[in-house]
């Protein structure tokens, strides 16, 4: 891993209790076998953690925070001078975010909807930093974007994917 | 042909698979017919086959092949297609292939579009993924979009352009005029992404930093505003307004703040409202405050506010969540050093949290438990901590028992205590303890003389119960070879004498000899206990059994042992009281000293000087034999120097002018008697404690003198004929342009040494370093006294002659020990 000048949160993973990958957002530039190796890493820790343990880790010279909603990992590499509690109130704001979208989001809609949840993803932060703090500005631009997307179908009369 | 497959039915379709292989079989299928699909340049289909690679990339499965798709996509004037094709960029494309610059110029006309949606996803592409050569070509659509009043887009290129500033920082300059009023946004997303974008040209340029100091006060107003503003719905959390930007303002203040007075004292009041007014019961709270506590700890901030701050962390430490607890011993860890004392007060807490359950937390805890060790607490803290050590998981001991090691060495309150700390260690956690711990511990205990008794009749009753842990075992049995004679005679003070026969101490060692348990090491050294217990013990035909049983044994460490100490039995039974006696205190072991540097003086050109040949000296072979007779005791001159063909014959009246306050008996006084007179060979291996044989080789070189540009080491060795006499050679260098002429040295020491100068390499020191004269300096220190010595140098130098006198003091006590 780089050693950066100034702390940023370098990934952002989700994975099932099975440790099958449902998201992966990079934000440092790795090459395909660098990130699986990420994967397998912190698939393998954050699994293997002992129940009850504390969300934080430390892997290489990063801090690892994770958190489990029902069966899905949310887990982010971040600087060792980062706050790691607030990179909790960060995961949570997402997940809130995708539950405000889908209504009470499960795996299922994450796993038949991951397009969407990078949308989401994208609207919330970018390069590693928080661009919206207002969870209704955030909706609001994803609500408009997809009625972008269904404007344009229906006006050119094919299908959606 | 039928339309593609859509996506979620893809989706529906390989999750029904039971078996990788099934999966693999699917996924093949359908990667080859997209792969036709994109063959025919199908542009209806193209969204909706790259969105199914990417699922399947997401599965693990190569998709390459759909790269250029994404950027056909890209380039479509339809969203769906650039939204999907601009989130296939970010997954498959890489900065390291050329192939990611094809997407340059859509980059540039999205960031143009009418729609900001499209402006924003494109903006948002380049802030992720954007190589430094992208962000070079685009830099300037950032900085145009910076300072749109478009709120949106403005927060998104103020990201943006923390990106293209981490890729390209010459870049950074370009930025600077849109930040003017970046702060007076009264937009949160604008704001916070400002406030990033801000803290991230500070970090990376002093001058910028400088620049944005006087935007503090304009920070300490916002952050106020947060903390007073009433209830806003939008950016609650918990019933904290907007937690992100204001930690993200705090942190802004900390890199301000660092190292500048004004700074620091404009924003006391507001560090010290947020960390008493911020609401604790949540972690979101939390999270504040510990950026808080950190920025109050790298500014120069008042007394009274890093009290509080190291309270805060204290009541972190008895809060129920962990991760709460995880970060307050963290950030105590870091601060320990500066505010020693007010982490100090909280040294109970920290105590407690050795018993937490968590991995993590524990080791902290362990961590700065160490570092709160001192003369006062250290009784109660070692209490606590040889607990841990007794409780805690595999992985910590090794790293506790060191610690514990360095504690107690530092601040052991008596000998006692050291040694029963010590014992406890290795009776607890005898086989984590590291390798170098053995030696480090045999040291001690040979330098607490009055507790060697005591420490050999507790090693020896822990031995009786276990003999499994390696260390503790090679400890005891070392502490029996040396010591077992203080163990049969039955005296100790500290506690009350066991009553152990010779035969029950040789029954314990033989007993670690035979044992599966032990190690090779650890039988080397029960092996050569027994031995040195031949000198200690009357049962000597037991021990001689013994070793000769080991003779033969297979493993060649131990045969050679074995051999050689049957050898002293027989052919050298004279020598081996002498060889086995009680070792010496020993000098904690230093590394190396450097070797010596050679100063080099340029390259100036060698001025032509007269070539005076070194003199050939004729040396009788006598003088190298002087030294058996100095061992002998026959008639010896305290001090010989070698005779230079120039210089007169005797040099006895010379010499006595040097001594000043060194006494030496001018009349050839008979060499102190010494009791055993050596062979010029030694038997290898005979040292009782093999890991100490270095101590001998590595004594440090030293300057003895150095002045007018003539520089004198001296480098030692011991003779292997005699532990009593110190080789020293001297190495004179000069290092001024001119070369030394008519080089003496001469030597002299006090009455209780003899010494003996054999020849000079030459009588010339070559200048500007291009050689060293040596010499042979032989030092007999029977008393092993404290070395010193009175030199006198005279040569010839730029025509005229130089003498010097000087004292030289500073022997490394390993040459004379």
């Amino acid at each position: 891993m780089y050693v950066l000048p100034v702390p940023q949160m370098r990934f952002l993973l989700l994975f099932s209790r099975q440790g099958k990958l449902r998201l992966q957002k990079w934000f440092t530039p790795l090459v395909e076998r660098e990130r699986k190796k990420v994967v397998r890493d912190m698939t393998l820790m954050v699994l293997g953690r002992p129940p009850r343990s504390c969300n934080f880790l430390h892997w290489k010279d990063l801090k690892v925070v994770y958190k489990r909603y029902a069966s899905l990992y949310f887990c982010c590499g971040l600087d060792d001078k980062d706050n790691e509690l607030l990179a909790l109130e960060v995961l949570h704001r997402y997940v809130e975010l995708l539950d405000k979208y889908f209504g009470n989001v499960c795996e299922l809609d994450i796993i038949f909807n991951f397009e969407k949840a990078y949308f989401i993803l994208d609207e919330f932060l970018m390069g590693g930093e928080v661009q919206e703090t207002s969870k209704v500005t955030v909706a609001k631009s994803i609500e408009a974007s997809d009625m972008l997307q269904e404007t344009m179908e229906e006006y050119m009369s094919k299908p959606a994917f | 042909m039928p339309a593609p497959i859509r996506l979620r039915e893809l989706i529906r379709t390989i999750r029904t698979a039971r078996t990788q292989a099934e999966e693999r079989e699917m996924i093949q299928k359908e990667c080859a017919a997209i792969r036709s699909s994109f063959r025919e340049e199908d542009n209806t289909y193209r969204c909706r086959n790259v969105a199914k690679l990417l699922y399947m990339h997401m599965l693990g499965y190569p998709a390459h092949f759909g790269q250029l798709e994404c950027l056909k996509l890209i380039a479509s004037q339809k969203f769906t297609d650039k939204r999907i094709g601009y989130l296939g960029a970010m997954l498959l494309l890489d900065e390291r292939q050329d192939v990611h610059l094809l997407m340059t110029n859509c980059i540039k006309n999205d960031l143009n579009h009418s729609t900001q949606y499209v402006q924003g996803v494109a903006l948002c592409t380049l802030g992720c993924m954007g190589s430094a050569e992208m962000c070079r070509d685009l830099a300037g659509e950032v900085e145009k979009l910076l300072k749109t009043s478009n709120s949106y887009l403005r927060k998104k290129a103020a990201l943006c352009a923390v990106h293209v500033i981490r890729k390209v920082p010459e870049l950074m300059e370009m930025f600077l005029p849109a930040t003017k009023n970046l702060l007076n946004e009264k937009n949160h997303g604008v704001l916070h992404t400002s406030v990033v974008l801000l803290t991230e040209m500070c970090e990376r340029s002093p001058d910028m930093l400088a620049h944005f100091r006087k935007l503090v006060p304009q920070l300490v107003r916002i952050l106020k505003n947060l903390i007073m503003s009433g209830y806003s719905p939008e950016h609650d959390v918990s019933g904290i307004s907007d937690p992100f930007l204001q930690v993200r303002i705090l942190r802004l203040l900390r890199i301000l703040g660092k190292g500048d007075d004004d700074s620091s004292e404009a924003m006391n009041d507001i560090l010290a409202q947020v960390a008493t007014n911020t609401e604790t019961s949540k972690n979101v709270g939390n999270a504040i405050l510990y950026e808080t506590v950190l920025t109050i700890m790298d500014i120069k901030s008042e007394s009274g506010l890093r009290v509080l701050a190291i309270n805060i962390l204290g009541r972190f430490l008895l809060n129920n969540d962990k991760n709460i607890r995880y970060v307050a011993l963290t950030s105590l860890l870091k601060t320990v050093q500066t505010d020693h004392n007010a982490v100090q007060r909280h040294r109970s807490t920290i105590v407690d949290c050795l018993k937490d359950l968590d991995v993590s937390i524990k080791r902290r805890a362990m961590e700065l438990s160490f570092a709160l060790v001192n003369g006062n607490n250290v009784r109660g803290m070692m209490k606590e901590l040889l607990h841990f050590l007794d409780m805690c998981d595999p992985e910590f001991k090794a790293d506790c028992a060191s610690g514990i090691f360095l504690a107690a060495e530092k601040y052991a309150p008596s000998k006692r205590w050291h040694i029963d700390t010590i014992m406890k260690v290795l009776t607890t956690a005898g086989s984590y303890v590291r390798d170098d711990s053995v030696p480090n511990l045999i040291q001690l205990i040979t330098n607490s003389v009055e507790m060697h008794s005591y420490t050999v009749q507790r090693l020896y009753k822990a031995v009786l119960d276990d003999i499994s842990q390696q260390p503790l075992v090679q400890v005891a049995s070392w502490c029996m070879g040396e010591y077992g004679d203080l163990l049969v005679s039955g005296q100790c003070e500290e506690e009350e004498p066991i009553h152990v026969t010779e035969d029950e101490v040789l029954d314990v060692l033989e007993g670690v000899l035979v044992s599966n348990l032990s190690s090779p090491i650890t039988r080397g050294y029960a092996l050569t206990a027994i031995m040195k217990l031949s000198t200690r013990f009357s049962s000597v035909n037991r021990i001689k059994r013994v070793v000769s049983i080991y003779g033969s044994s297979i493993d060649v460490e131990l045969q050679q042992r074995a051999v050689e100490y049957n050898a002293l039995f027989k052919k050298y039974d004279h020598m081996r009281s002498a060889l086995l006696e009680r070792m010496p205190i020993m000098e904690k072991t230093t590394t190396n000293g450097p070797t010596e540097i050679l100063h080099t003086n340029g390259e100036a050109e060698p001025s032509v000087r007269d070539s005076k040949h070194p003199p050939n000296i004729p040396q009788p072979s006598s003088q190298a034999n002087d030294l058996l007779d100095l061992l002998g005791g026959n008639d010896v001159v305290p001090v010989i120097q070698t005779e230079l063909p120039t210089k007169p014959a005797s040099s006895g009246g010379e010499l006595l002018d040097l001594l000043g306050d060194l006494s030496l008996s001018g009349v050839p006084a008979p060499a102190a008697p010494i009791s055993v007179s050596q062979p010029t060979f030694l038997l290898d291996g005979i040292s009782s404690q093999p890991l100490f044989n270095d101590v001998a080789g590595a004594i440090p070189p030293m300057t003895a003198y150095n002045k007018n540009g003539l520089k004198i080491d001296f480098t030692f060795e011991r003779s292997n004929s005699n532990p009593n006499v110190s080789v020293i050679t001297i190495h004179a260098s000069n290092l001024t342009e001119v070369d030394m002429a008519d080089f003496v040295f001469q030597a002299a020491v006090p009455k209780t040494f003899q010494l003996q100068l054999l020849s000079p390499s030459s009588n010339v020191v070559p200048g500007l370093n291009k050689g060293t004269v040596t010499q042979v300096i032989k030092v007999l220190n029977p008393q092993k006294q404290q070395l010193r010595m009175r030199i006198k140098l005279t040569y010839t130098h730029k025509g005229s002659s130089v003498q010097d006198l000087a004292e030289v003091n500073n022997f490394p006590t390993q040459s004379w020990q």
